[in-house]
């Protein structure tokens, strides 16, 4: 998902405390920044809320590449709004990561030398301005599944981030099938546009749910303490449901001959994405590992003289402010 | 007026998951005092389960003669909002 394969990470505190722990989450009570909370608890969820902040942070790189290249002035506007939300998102995000006692610039810092990751689905390239499309139906999609349960999440300040999120992100995804579907319904280069979009993104948005169930060993103590709502298998197959008649609706090939009906599960079958070239792109092989983290850290080093510049002033202003009085 | 205490705004979550909310202020001479306070002003009859208080003259407000300004904008942008997009019933929800 935008936060793919957190390791749960261990805890070493009094089983007195961590039972009452439990308890308060298994009665549907939310966390609050204040409560004691497990080391584990703690550490695992900055690592999950900073990875998914990091995703919507870099997650502008591939949309804003079309920003100035999109077809009409209505579509620029629409991206534009777009991308400016995705900017908000990971502005939630970290400031509910914050609350955890980690700060803004540690967590940069972190994702900029490559200790914290982002989604793998981001170091794909948007080639054309069918790629737009499709990143917003699908990549959006898939964010969608994985969001919504998470606005139950046992941590406040993370259930209220997802809850704002959520609501802005119908829109995203709305829009991605509509620009699609333009296409689809267009010229049959632009019908061939649309099909090879699809085919490109279809697997690494699966691959955005993370690996397989049987090879996803951390994932039960997230679900027990209700910061992983659902396994990664049971999410990809919900998108999957929900995807393929809404590529049929646009008159596209299925991009994988794997996906039949399966009467006897009541859910489609399909073919499983190639784990080893997601491991690959997690290691920072993918086709823009480089690219995007280069761009987040010329924009964090162009970025310093104003950091600074507008810090210096506001401190001029108080001193200034402070004498007068 | 010499020794008047500060005025704090107060802010209450109501239950466990929301987010908390204001609700009114009072006078007090630091934190300490206006946490206790608000506790008796403002949850006498269970309306909270946790609050805050910051001292009002540390909130900074935009004025509301700027509201043009600030927010005629985003009336322009009616994409913002899912229903821009004509989504055929058949594709489901979305």
């Amino acid at each position: 998902m935008y936060a793919q394969m957190v390791k749960s990470e261990a805890t070493q505190d009094d089983p007195e405390k961590l039972a009452a722990f439990q308890a308060r989450i298994d009665r549907g009570e939310k966390i609050e920044p204040k409560d004691w909370m497990p080391e584990g608890y703690r550490k695992t969820l900055i690592r999950q809320i900073g990875q998914h902040a990091h995703s919507e942070i870099v997650g502008q790189l591939p949309e804003g590449n079309w920003i100035t290249r999109a077809p009409t002035l209505e579509r620029k506007a629409i991206l534009l709004a777009k991308v400016q939300d995705e900017a908000g998102h990971g502005l939630y995000l970290y400031c509910a990561a914050e609350t955890l006692g980690v700060s803004r610039d540690e967590l940069t810092e972190m994702l900029l030398d490559g200790r914290m990751k982002y989604s793998s689905i981001f170091n794909y390239p948007t080639l054309n301005w069918a790629d737009i499309g499709a990143v917003g139906w699908l990549v959006d999609g898939a964010a969608i599944m994985n969001q919504v349960p998470l606005q139950r999440t046992s941590f406040g300040p993370y259930s209220r981030a997802m809850i704002r999120v959520c609501k802005e992100e119908s829109f995203h995804q709305r829009q991605g099938y509509d620009a699609i579907r333009k296409m689809a319904e267009g010229t049959p280069e632009q019908k061939k546009m649309a099909q090879d979009a699809l085919n490109r993104l279809w697997f690494p948005s699966l691959m955005m749910f993370g690996p397989s169930d049987k090879d996803s060993v951390h994932s039960e103590q997230s679900m027990a303490w209700k910061i992983k709502m659902n396994t990664n298998d049971e999410l990809r197959q919900k998108f999957v449901d929900q995807t393929v008649p809404q590529i049929e609706f646009l008159g596209l090939e299925l991009p994988d001959p794997g996906i039949k009906w399966n009467e006897e599960r009541g859910h489609y079958d399909y073919t499983d994405p190639d784990w080893s070239e997601f491991f690959d792109v997690i290691k920072g092989n993918g086709p823009c590992n480089t690219d995007r983290l280069a761009a987040r850290n010329n924009a964090w080093k162009d970025g310093a003289w104003v950091r600074d510049g507008l810090l210096a002033h506001a401190q001029k202003k108080a001193a200034r402010k402070h004498a007068a009085e | 007026m010499k020794n008047e205490w500060p005025l704090w705004e107060i802010f209450i979550r109501g239950q466990h998951g929301m987010s908390h909310r204001h609700v009114g202020s009072l006078h007090a001479p630091d934190a300490e005092m206006a946490i206790k306070n608000a506790r008796d002003v403002y949850t006498r009859r269970n309306e909270g389960v946790s609050i805050w208080v910051v001292e009002a003259n540390h909130i900074a407000a935009s004025s509301p003669g700027d509201k043009g300004p600030l927010y005629e904008p985003s009336e322009s942008k009616v994409y913002r909002h899912p229903t821009f997009f004509d989504i055929p019933e058949e594709v489901g929800a979305m």
